[in-house]
């Protein structure tokens, strides 16, 4: 079901970064940065605090402009400036804060800054049907559109943001840790989220802690170390340890000494451990 | 794998066997209310949820009303009512601008000053230098727009606090507007001229008086049905057409009961009347434009609205604009209405009972949420309570004191009914 193929070999990449680098003052937040990201793929970005996921993001949502390298949208080579300009483009945001209006309904959240007028006036009826459509099609469990945000759990708001992020129908959506606060359920729904806009054939750029999060949705993971490349492997390939090994830029580490240790408790531990880490 | 073929399929099945539900009834979480049972137990869990809209102030005013007529019948006295309406509709539309302000989580101190300042401008162009009292009256609302624009410029380009710069224009209005009437400090407006007939003298003939509640009645059967017929054509779910029915049929008669109410006395007023007209299109532009949308935005969460390419700058330009520029009308008509320009025009209490109405009205002073209604509701409470202690004999000791605690209790019903919305999810 999945995709086995090499992307590569089919399919020209919708974004692909070519030596991106970015200093602020004396700090090297990134250097000689590689990335692709294909259509109906999911990219895990991982990396430990300050190995410059964030700054990636950013400069791909047109917050901070790139100082060095290429950055190529859908074969024509862009300098994004602006996050205006890098809507426009099809690369949708989804920031970890959401930045939904608590005070308005779902509906005027999802087409904030892109309502649809007619006759001079909010089409409102136009609005909730397309709002419904949308949450449809992304299997979301939204009980109703008209309550405020603020009523939602926050899965659901998750889930307002990535369904908000869809609204100018997007080539990419960046999601940044999406589910870092959720709970075991919304997790799972927001996973359930990311699957479905890949099959959508968006490209879909993750950043996550969650490794188990990254297993269970990614195709591909993009390790940054220390604001460089640090090896990009296929999901069902690469073991656990070793990306963790990439991120940590060592195989003797904090994580592997800790999983080393767990070898030596008894067999049933372990067992419950795995089980209920897994998928 | 089989887990996402087995959801396809609950899915297909769900919306297979639900197909015959509105869009947005199709949730099986959601309580249902149709029909007209379900939206009145709807309206009673919206209350129950601190979801109070204008219903505070309603039941105030309903006391408020109940213990004056006791006091004194002649509170109630069509003279008393029609004469209520025309003294507050000056300090009424300066609150409509303090709505606007307070939707954007921002306040402006000096709607005051800027009414008093504009009144001056009036007085000294059309009395002193004889100009046509329409050229003195544009020049009063352009004074009021510049202040606006200056407020919008200071506070996008510096980012100092709103509160400060209109705390800043409240002093410096002042000065302004002593300066302009010179030595005299006051001018007497001709009591002949149309400018304060308008204000003082102009009334609605009875038959006119009709035709707009007719008229609103009719506008508001038409708005409900169509926007059911295209709920209906998206397939959601719609208002039943009982209800549509029973409140244009409410209206037309409660204010149509005013209408005759006041025709026993001098009638309704045209001033009153504009006011009315400028809460309706300011309420229509709120809810029904992009522009209300982005107000309510930027008051929810600037960075959201930011991010979601709302120009937020121009949000606040055209706030603190027209909210100068409703304090200039209502300065100029309060010129007309007590025929004179003086130093005292806009000092006093003008200010904050203009903020306390939209308060008491129901407006947060937490930023995106109220209507434009508060505006005029507020402002009733505060004018009936002004009223009914002057037919008590009782002195402006008093009335501080009362217009006090109203307001103490709106600002802490719109508190309780914050906690309550948090308490129940809905903050």
């Amino acid at each position: 079901m999945s995709l086995q193929v090499d992307p590569a070999a089919t399919r020209e990449p919708i974004l692909s970064l070519r030596g991106v680098s970015k200093t602020f003052g004396a700090v090297q937040a990134l250097k000689d940065i590689d990335l692709d990201v294909y259509p109906g793929e999911v990219v895990a970005l991982v990396g430990d605090n300050g190995a410059g996921k964030s700054t990636l993001i950013k400069i791909l949502a047109g917050v901070h402009p790139h100082d060095e390298g290429t950055l190529t949208f859908d074969g024509d080579e862009v300098v994004l400036t602006s996050p205006t300009q890098s809507q426009g483009l099809g690369i949708a945001t989804v920031f970890q804060d959401l930045a939904l209006c608590d005070n308005l309904d779902v509906v005027s959240n999802l087409f904030l800054g892109r309502e649809i007028i007619r006759g001079g006036t909010l089409d409102e009826e136009a609005m909730e049907s397309k709002s419904w459509e949308l949450l449809r099609q992304l299997a979301a469990r939204i009980p109703s559109v008209r309550i405020a945000v603020a009523g939602l759990s926050g899965g659901q708001r998750q889930t307002v943001a990535i369904a908000r992020s869809l609204i100018g129908d997007p080539r990419i959506v960046l999601l940044d840790e999406p589910t870092a606060a959720l709970g075991v359920a919304q997790t799972a729904e927001v996973l359930n989220l990311i699957e479905r806009l890949r099959d959508r054939g968006h490209g879909v750029l993750l950043i996550s802690h969650n490794m188990a999060d990254v297993q269970a949705v990614a195709d591909r993971v993009a390790v940054l170390r220390l604001g460089r490349n640090n090896g990009v492997f296929t999901v069902q390939e690469v073991s656990y340890e070793e990306i963790i090994a990439a991120i940590t830029g060592a195989t003797d580490n904090v994580v592997t000494k800790r999983a080393a240790a767990r070898a030596h408790k008894p067999d049933h531990i372990v067992d419950a451990e795995t089980e209920g880490g897994a998928q | 794998m089989t887990d996402t073929q087995h959801n396809k399929i609950q899915r297909e099945v769900e919306t297979g066997t639900l197909s015959q539900t509105a869009a947005d009834l199709q949730d099986e979480r959601l309580i249902r209310s149709e029909g007209l049972g379900g939206a009145v137990r709807a309206f009673f869990g919206r209350v129950r949820r601190g979801d109070l809209g204008q219903l505070p102030v309603i039941i105030g005013l309903v006391v408020i009303w109940a213990i004056f007529t006791i006091l004194n019948p002649t509170f109630l006295s069509a003279d008393n009512l029609s004469n209520l309406v025309q003294e507050m509709t000056p300090v009424g539309i300066l609150s409509l601008g303090i709505v606007l302000v307070l939707l954007l989580g921002q306040i402006d101190l000096s709607v005051g000053s800027v009414s008093g300042l504009a009144s001056a401008v009036v007085g000294v162009l059309a009395v002193q230098l004889g100009l046509p009292y329409l050229v003195a009256i544009l020049a009063g609302m352009a004074v009021g727009v510049a202040i606006g624009l200056l407020y919008g410029f200071l506070f996008i380009r510096f980012g100092v606090p709103s509160f400060v710069i209109t705390l800043a224009g409240l002093l410096g209005f002042v000065g302004i507007q002593l300066w302009i009437l010179g030595a005299n400090g006051s001018i007497n407006i001709p009591f002949q001229s149309w400018f304060t007939q308008f204000a003082f003298a102009w009334f609605l003939p009875p038959w006119l008086a009709y035709v707009l509640v007719l008229l609103a009645g009719l506008g508001i059967l038409y708005g409900d049905l169509s926007r059911s017929r295209r709920r209906h054509h998206a397939g959601l779910s719609s208002t039943p057409l009982s209800l549509t029915l029973i409140k244009a049929i409410t209206l037309v008669v409660v204010l149509g009961f005013v209408a005759w109410y006041f025709s026993t006395s001098r009638g309704t007023g045209v001033m009153f009347t504009l006011f009315v007209v400028l809460v309706v299109l300011m309420d229509f532009l709120l809810m029904r434009t992009r522009w209300g949308r982005s107000i309510y935005a930027v008051g929810g969460n600037v960075e959201a609205a930011r991010r979601a390419g709302i120009r937020v700058n121009g949000v606040y330009l055209s706030v603190f604009m027209l909210c100068s520029f409703f304090a200039a009308v209502g300065g100029i008509l309060q010129t007309a209405y007590l025929q004179s320009a003086n130093s005292q025009s806009g000092t006093g209490d003008v200010n904050l009972d203009a903020i306390a109405a939209a308060v008491i009205g129901g407006t947060s002073l937490f930023g995106g949420r109220g209507r434009a209604w508060s505006a005029l509701l507020g402002i009733i409470v505060i004018f009936s309570i002004t009223s009914g202690l002057n037919l008590l004999n009782l002195n402006s000791a008093a009335r501080y004191v009362i217009t006090a605690i109203v307001l103490l209790l709106a600002v802490i019903v719109d508190s309780l009914s914050r906690r309550s919305r948090a308490a129940h999810g809905q903050a």
